[in-house]
């Protein structure tokens, strides 16, 4: 209801763009600033175009991204271009998985067994390294980089755990066809998506949810954690209701439909490895949130889908996390609630929402500091480092994330990572820092080694190995006048380019964005 | 400032002092009297009833038709598959009969049925955090404030460790607690050098603290868990001369044992988080998902009290904890849901009473809470509470300090 009695959420977006370019341009300082948080760090290149547009000309740029264009450096879309999880359907990988997967039973002896075994792992794993591989190449060298912090924003807002069942054969599918298409556009859409994708539903173990024998696990997260928030105000009664809505909402393997009567035939829907399966479905009537659902099938969803993103706590958690993400931990009330305002008056449209936050004056403030997950910390080091010269394998950076504790789809819980410091800055996560500085400023030549077969495609592989150069016209130009007396005078001591690439990039100026 | 000039400026902060002579200061403090304490916290909500199993109660047979663990001696195959008596209420998962069940037999082990939190919400973070914060609910809550983090402020907060990748938020607040996972121990840290123009960059800030702290434990760390190797000075030989040998053990043993080393040091305070437990699907029954999960946690609990040493082991306490039980019933996909009450372990070398402890209910249809879950009759806040009064000698006014607002429930424990 609350979308059909506002504007058409074109119309009121090209109102907002016109409003945007009235705004003031920001100075240089500031600018720095919001370029910095709006991707994954700032680069002279992406410093450069935000200079030549103006910042909410580049804004609006960056809230137009396209989900499909290739990256511009061709060294990076080619290897994303070579990969499995690119080039098949995710049916036709999960098939594959499932196939290697019966091998081992069918084996006679323990060798076949632990051979099939084996195989069957590999071939997970491979998914998996190529999924996060993808993933770093677009957060490094995207110029579309609002679009790459949403993307993993939304992935972690809608977690799921690779290392569950099999969904390290899904997680590329996932991102790539539920999350990224609307990563910018309607909430209510990308909700939508999420709750069809078999990732979701394996991982909260929806497809065991039916009729008789419910399952409340999805339905808890989508009302907790996807939308109200813990303190949104619905009861354990509406988590059960919300339970049988999501009754027959599940994944399917097999080509074409079960066995069903006429009657059941009639409902059944198939998408992919979405299935709703009416026999499964509980159709009596139901109460959610004082709204009574009438039973009837598929359909009982999308209708508790548009209650839950018309909710005010919906429109206020959703912004208070984006705030939180982009900005601080803390973010200021009156922002979250012009956010949240945006929000339900665009009935969830997210550009609109992020367009109240990025052209914020707040935004742009010195104080305060957001400190950096170690996801951020890593890529802007990745940016700083290397913004021209394209990586060839990413399995050492996939494993820093790890030891930082921050690995790529590797989080069990559907909380996802922690937005704020305290989860992130402990004694032992900053002696990991500092090592993984020393890492990452002395140039591993494996970054440039592509020794994994999924990854080793033609691009060329410059030898010997790049060094980074940190201390370059970008760090001179913006950073060198507002470092502390503290690191200034530490920098100034390093012994050699790889000491003062180490220093700077375990500096408290980087640690914070 | 050249370099001069900056390595005296770090001599008068005393972070060159530490970092050049780390055998100084800080290992002074260790206290081989103190009394030590763990706590493990089982993230998911892990299914209490089926490590606990209530044997009198028919009306969990009836309930859970698929996933019941059979009755000491009962069962297709009595010898691996039935519950391990404790009393004619109560008996344990088979998965444990080689750990955590051999310390029961010594006197060394406690459950306590039926404990928990108010916090309803059946949700795994909100409760997780409302324990680890340790204050009363409905009130205004200070996020930057959990009970361990106040029991080290008591205690000296020197002698606090988190066994963890992040500080978990029952440690957070004023007392400095340092951090590290035992998984990898004993990595190559930054040289000196590099260390004083890395604290000197962090001197102004608020991090500084954190900095400094993680530079020396990851010196403590290499030093207490390294392999003895021949002509290492007495000091060194007489503190391994239990244990010779590199730890033999994986997995979570093997981060057990590694905790041993180090809280039989100076750390007397511990924490330690174990994932996994959340199990709505196929959890299994005496063997299985759940089964596989007890028998790790059991074999590195066991570990951990053989690592400790007979007599430290006297003095320590490990509170196992969960954030909720789960429901009474099976669901329909042979697992369980959110739930309510939990059961609690508590092992020690001194226990006063070994068995099961706290207020008890018969379980029938009738006495579930809210018609699914274990009711919860000991409060997570009032059971520590009485154990630390006991174990530490904490006052009154310390403890209203740790758990505001908590009453200290005296099971009489150790």
């Amino acid at each position: 209801m609350f979308a059909r009695s506002i504007l058409p959420s074109m119309g009121l977006a090209l109102l907002l763009a016109a409003c945007a370019s009235l705004s003031p341009q920001l100075a240089p300082e500031a600018q720095f600033r919001a370029v910095n948080r709006i991707g994954w760090g700032a680069t002279s290149a992406q410093l450069d175009d935000a200079a030549r547009l103006g910042w909410p000309s580049y804004v609006e740029q960056q809230l137009h991204a396209d989900p499909r264009k290739p990256l511009a450096l061709a060294a990076a879309q080619a290897q994303i271009n070579a990969l499995k999880v690119q080039q098949r359907d995710v049916s036709e990988l999960l098939l594959q998985v499932d196939t290697l997967r019966r091998e081992q039973d069918k084996s006679a002896s323990e060798d076949e067994r632990k051979a099939a075994r084996q195989a069957y792992q590999a071939q997970l794993n491979t998914l998996s390294r190529e999924t996060a591989h993808r993933q770093l190449l677009r957060q490094i060298y995207s110029d579309q980089q609002l679009l790459e912090h949403m993307s993993w924003f939304w992935f972690n807002h809608f977690n799921v755990h690779q290392q569950k069942r099999e969904l390290r054969a899904l997680v590329a599918d996932y991102e790539e066809s539920a999350l990224r298409p609307q990563a910018l556009g309607s909430f209510r859409t990308l909700l939508g998506a999420v709750a069809r994708h078999p990732a979701m539903l394996r991982y909260l173990d929806n497809d065991q949810n039916s009729a008789g024998k419910p399952n409340e696990n999805y339905a808890r997260e989508l009302l907790e954690l996807h939308t109200m928030g813990v303190d949104g105000g619905y009861t354990q009664k509406d988590v059960q209701e919300l339970a049988r809505v999501l009754t027959g909402f599940g994944t399917r393997l097999e080509p074409g439909a079960p066995k069903l009567r006429p009657d059941q035939a009639r409902q059944y829907v198939r998408q992919g490895l979405f299935e709703f399966n009416p026999a499964r479905h509980d159709f009596g009537d139901k109460l959610l949130l004082g709204h009574t659902i009438k039973g009837r099938g598929a359909a009982e969803l999308d209708e508790a889908l548009d209650l839950l993103v018309a909710q005010p706590a919906t429109a206020h958690f959703v912004s208070q996390r984006l705030a939180m993400f982009f900005l601080s931990d803390t973010p200021p009330a009156d922002l979250v609630a012009r956010m949240a305002e945006r929000f339900q008056r665009s009935g969830g449209r997210i550009d609109e929402t992020l367009r109240v936050l990025l052209l914020a004056p707040e935004f742009a403030a010195a104080e305060p500091r957001k400190f950096k997950d170690p996801q951020h910390f890593i890529v802007s080091g990745l940016r700083a480092a290397y913004a021209d010269q394209v990586i060839v394998n990413s399995q050492p950076v996939q494993a820093w994330l790890r030891r930082l504790g921050e690995g790529q789809y590797d989080k069990l819980t559907p909380d996802g990572y922690p937005l704020v410091a305290e989860a992130w800055n402990s004694a032992g996560q900053l002696g990991t820092r500092f090592e993984l500085a020393r890492a990452l400023g002395s140039g591993p030549a494996a970054l440039f080694k592509a020794e994994s077969p999924e990854v080793s495609v033609s691009v060329p592989v410059p030898v010997p190995a790049p060094k980074p150069l940190l201390r370059s016209a970008w760090f001179e130009q913006h950073l060198a006048p507002r470092l502390s007396v503290g690191t200034r005078d530490a920098l100034a001591l390093a012994a050699t380019p790889a000491d003062w690439n180490a220093l700077f990039l375990s500096a408290p100026e980087f640690m914070y964005r | 400032m050249n370099r001069r000039e900056l390595l005296r400026h770090l001599g008068q902060l005393g972070v060159a002092t530490t970092l050049a002579a780390p055998m100084g200061r800080l290992y002074a403090a260790a206290d081989a009297d103190r009394p030590r304490f763990l706590l493990v916290f089982l993230r998911g909500g892990y299914d209490a009833a089926n490590l606990l199993v209530p044997v009198s109660s028919s009306h969990y047979y009836e309930q859970r038709p698929r996933i019941a663990i059979a009755k000491p001696g009962e069962g297709a195959n009595p010898a691996a598959e039935s519950a391990l008596a404790i009393n004619s209420d109560w008996a344990l998962h088979p998965a444990l009969r080689d750990t955590v069940y051999l310390l029961l037999q010594r006197g060394q082990a406690t459950f306590i049925p039926f404990a928990g939190t108010d916090d309803l919400s059946r949700s795994h973070f909100e409760t997780q955090d409302s324990i680890e914060l340790g204050q009363s609910l409905g009130g205004s809550r200070d996020l930057q404030s959990g009970f361990m983090n106040r029991l080290a402020l008591e205690l000296g907060a020197k002698q606090a460790i988190s066994f963890t990748d992040q500080l978990p938020m029952c440690f957070r607040g004023p007392a400095r607690i340092g951090n590290a996972a035992l998984r990898d121990a004993g990595r190559p840290a930054v040289d000196a050098k590099n260390r004083a123009l890395l604290s000197s960059m962090y001197r102004d800030e608020a991090l500084a603290s954190q900095v400094n702290e993680g530079f020396a434990l990851k010196d403590e760390l290499a030093r207490e868990l390294a392999v003895p190797q021949a002509g290492e000075n007495r000091e060194n030989r007489e503190r391994d001369a239990a244990s010779r040998n590199a730890i033999n053990a994986k997995g979570f043993e093997l981060e057990a044992r590694r905790m041993a080393r180090l809280m039989r040091g100076r750390f007397s305070l511990g924490f330690v988080d174990v994932g996994g437990w959340d199990t709505h699907v196929n959890q299994g029954g005496a063997s299985g998902a759940l089964a596989t999960k007890f028998e790790e946690l059991g074999r590195g609990l066991a570990g951990f009290a053989d690592e400790m040493g007979a007599s430290m082991w006297q003095r320590t306490t490990v509170m196992v904890v969960s954030e909720f039980g789960r429901t009474f019933r099976e669901n329909g996909n042979r697992g369980t849901d959110h739930g309510h009450g939990s059961v609690y372990w508590l092992l020690g070398g001194s226990l006063a009473r070994a068995g099961v402890a706290g207020e008890q209910i018969e379980l029938k249809a009738g006495t579930l809470f809210q018609n699914r879950d274990y009711p919860v009759l000991n409060d997570y806040r009032g059971v520590l509470g009485g154990l630390w009064q006991r174990q530490f000698g904490l006052s009154n006014e310390a403890l209203g300090r740790v758990f505001p607002g908590a009453t200290a429930l005296d099971l009489k424990l150790v």
